[in-house]
């Protein structure tokens, strides 16, 4: 691919104009590579194993692949996540914060709330009409709300993670799941279980309880957006807080990929700024 | 890049001279154990020290050990031992620590001074203007021990320190003097008590003066600074020891203004600590805000040993009013009102709370305070989960994204 000839014709005069953004999570690693309009050319996502930094370059690579990118055309690899010092080909590193917020704003362009539900934490982070962060908060150590207090209460039932969408969506009676902490919703789920509630039933209201556990941390208020891996797979609970809140809960295209796609934004944008 | 690297704070020349007073505050608590005299009176931190030294005793604090313990990582070894035998891990980590760390009889204090253990009481003596917890830890040496405990009640949660709160506390400061007396064999000189809340209250005026240094920018000093130079004002205060080491402490500090040093290499963000240190993490957390070119300039913390009403020519009364005045004994109205003056006077940027999962006394996150001052001072507040001494409380990585991302914002906005 002639990547200088294509950047000539954009007249951007940047030599290379693609832009890419990591973001290895505790579960999950994302690669997204984009172009001079911040149109996604390519991703892929993988676990995130154990090698940050080769699983980030396999990740990456493969990204780049599906996008028919050259590592050569690419002016910045921005990283983030938890891994986000473990990516070698980093130029830029940015707290998953920042990338969610930037990602977010680039499809929602006001004031929003933004709900990013993750492997191991849960983030609400407000932005202006400027798209800048008003303020941010991470949940607390208890893994309850996250991507992992789903997975373990799945192991518990017997399920597999992909099927919990699909079994919430058949519920036809509440029953609530109340406590903070991921060993208590198990013991809690076994009482209920002894009770005869109905799986999909209980399925449901663990979707309830990640809500709740979101709500404890902000009222949320104004325009919702809702990121991350757990909405991209199991898009009930966009539902679900919409319910609760009685109010429309916007997803972004992949929320899953917007921390890396933020992460790629922010190169994109310095390189503009020059 | 990180954490884990060697620390890159400047060292003070005056640092030599601080080891020797803390090494000559413990071996002298050794010494006297070893002759059995003076006797030794264990006492809280924010405590009527200058009582028990004016007469006589040697004083010990058992939260310096506390914190000593945390710097160590010691009280991660000692904290279990002691949720075992009941002392829930819900409660002070000091507490846990110190009572861990005495049932399995070891102390970095006899590798670090030379001493033969931690200091055996002859009496303690609590004040509870921090918290209860001092007062069931105090009790539970008085058990072992066998020896009086005795202590003051203080108020907490008040909008305002009236003169009926002091007399209440001074009364009860001159109700613990007859035990003392029996205890230590000496009756109370009143003249030497004023001496000594005389040297009380120069040391304290040093020690806020050495504080507001770090009003200059950029800042001579950081919080992790303060929180290790602060041990002649917790341990030693009412000793001429302790003026001296603030006087030359002082004319360093001033010397780096004059000559514009900066703790932190191109200082851009000056931020404000609020709760307790997390003592283990200390050297981590000094090189990541030096990497992020932000210094912590201001504590309610390190400020909590500056008392300003300490008068030699009413000792009672302004012992009792500058015990009862601190930081932590006012409702959140007069906390917020003391935060907006410092975050003035120091030009802060953005405000950390550090939220102790052990200590509610110190963590002034949980009445939704960081939101309502991010309101009205117009700067960004955030909260960190942790703890003193307890590092199973505290996750490094949700700490140092958080940190990150607050820093992100700072310079974004
Ligand atoms: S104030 Fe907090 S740290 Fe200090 S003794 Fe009380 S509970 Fe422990």
């Amino acid at each position: 691919m002639n990547t200088k000839g294509e950047g000539r014709i954009h007249g951007s005069g940047l030599e290379k104009f693609f832009w890419a953004g990591v973001d290895v999570g505790a579960s999950t690693t994302k690669a997204v590579v984009i172009d001079l309009e911040a149109t996604m050319r390519g991703f892929h996502v993988q676990r995130s194993g154990v090698d940050y930094a080769g699983g980030s370059a396999a990740c990456l690579e493969k990204a780049l692949e599906k996008a028919g990118v050259s590592l050569e055309s690419l002016s910045c690899v921005v990283s983030t996540g938890y891994g986000r010092y473990n990516v070698p080909m980093a130029k830029r590193i940015k707290t998953e914060i920042s990338c969610h917020m930037k990602g977010c704003y680039h499809y929602f362009p006001h004031a929003a709330t933004i709900v990013d539900i993750g492997g191991q934490d849960c983030k609400v982070i407000r932005v202006d009409e400027k798209g800048r962060r008003v303020a941010f908060r991470m949940n607390r150590k208890c893994a309850a709300g996250t991507g992992a207090f789903l997975e373990e209460v799945a192991l518990r039932l017997g399920l597999d993670i992909s099927q919990l969408d699909s079994l919430a969506r058949r519920s036809t009676r509440k029953v609530q799941i109340g406590s903070y902490c991921t060993v208590f919703t198990s013991t809690e789920i076994l009482t209920l279980i002894r009770k005869g509630e109905k799986v999909e039933d209980i399925v449901r209201g663990l979707f309830d309880s990640v809500v709740q556990r979101i709500l404890e941390m902000d009222p949320l208020d104004g325009t919702i957006v809702l990121t991350g891996g757990v909405v991209e797979h199991n898009p009930v609970l966009a539902e679900a807080l919409g319910e609760r809140l009685k109010t429309n809960v916007f997803i972004p295209p992949h929320p899953q990929l917007t921390g890396a796609f933020g992460a790629a934004l922010y190169g994109l944008e310095e390189d503009r700024a020059g | 890049m990180g954490l884990g690297q060697s620390s890159d704070r400047r060292e003070f020349s005056a640092t030599k001279k601080l080891k020797q007073v803390m090494a000559q505050h413990f071996q002298e608590l050794d010494q006297a154990v070893k002759r059995g005299s003076p006797k030794v009176a264990w006492c809280t931190s924010v405590g009527p020290a200058e009582l028990l030294r004016a007469m006589g005793f040697l004083v010990y604090f058992p939260e310096n050990h506390g914190a000593v313990l945390g710097a160590s990582r010691k009280a991660m070894d000692y904290i279990p031992v002691a949720n075992a035998l009941g002392y829930s891990p819900d409660i002070c980590s000091y507490l846990t620590s110190d009572v861990g760390a005495y049932l399995r009889r070891e102390t970095p204090l006899v590798q670090t001074y030379g001493i033969s253990g931690v200091p055996k009481p002859d009496v303690l003596v609590y004040n509870t203007n921090q918290c209860r917890d001092v007062q069931d830890w105090f009790h539970f040496y008085g058990r072992e021990f066998k020896v009086p405990v005795i202590g003051i009640t203080s108020p907490r949660g008040v909008e305002e320190v009236t003169e009926a709160h002091v007399k209440d506390v001074a009364r009860q400061m001159e109700g613990l003097v007859p035990t003392l007396e029996q205890v230590s064999g000496t009756k109370l000189d009143m003249d030497r008590l004023r001496h000594v809340v005389g040297l009380s209250r120069r040391c304290s005026d040093l020690w806020k003066e050495v504080l507001e240094t770090a009003s200059a920018v950029p800042s001579p000093w950081t919080f992790f600074d303060h929180t290790i130079h602060m041990g002649p004002a917790v341990v030693a205060r009412g000793t001429q020891e302790a003026v001296d080491y603030y006087e030359i402490l002082l004319k360093e500090l001033q010397e780096r203004v004059k000559n514009g040093v900066a703790a932190v290499e191109e200082e851009r963000h000056r931020l404000y600590w609020e709760g307790m240190p997390i003592w283990g993490k200390l050297r981590d957390l000094a090189n990541l805000f030096m990497r992020l070119h932000s210094c912590i300039v201001a504590s309610t913390y390190c400020n909590s040993w500056i008392f300003t009403d300490f008068d030699p020519d009413d000792p009672f009364h302004s012992m009792a009013k500058a015990y009862t005045n601190i930081f932590i004994c006012h409702a959140e109205g007069w906390k917020e009102d003391y935060i907006e003056r410092i975050v003035n006077q120091f030009q802060i940027d953005g405000i950390l709370f550090h939220d102790a999962k052990t200590c509610p006394n110190n963590s002034n996150s949980r009445y939704s305070m960081p939101q309502r001052l991010q309101k009205r001072l117009g700067i960004p507040c955030l909260v960190i989960h942790g703890d003193l001494n307890d590092l199973r409380c505290y996750s490094e990585e949700q700490a140092v994204t958080n940190i990150e991302a607050f820093v992100e914002q700072l310079e974004e906005n």
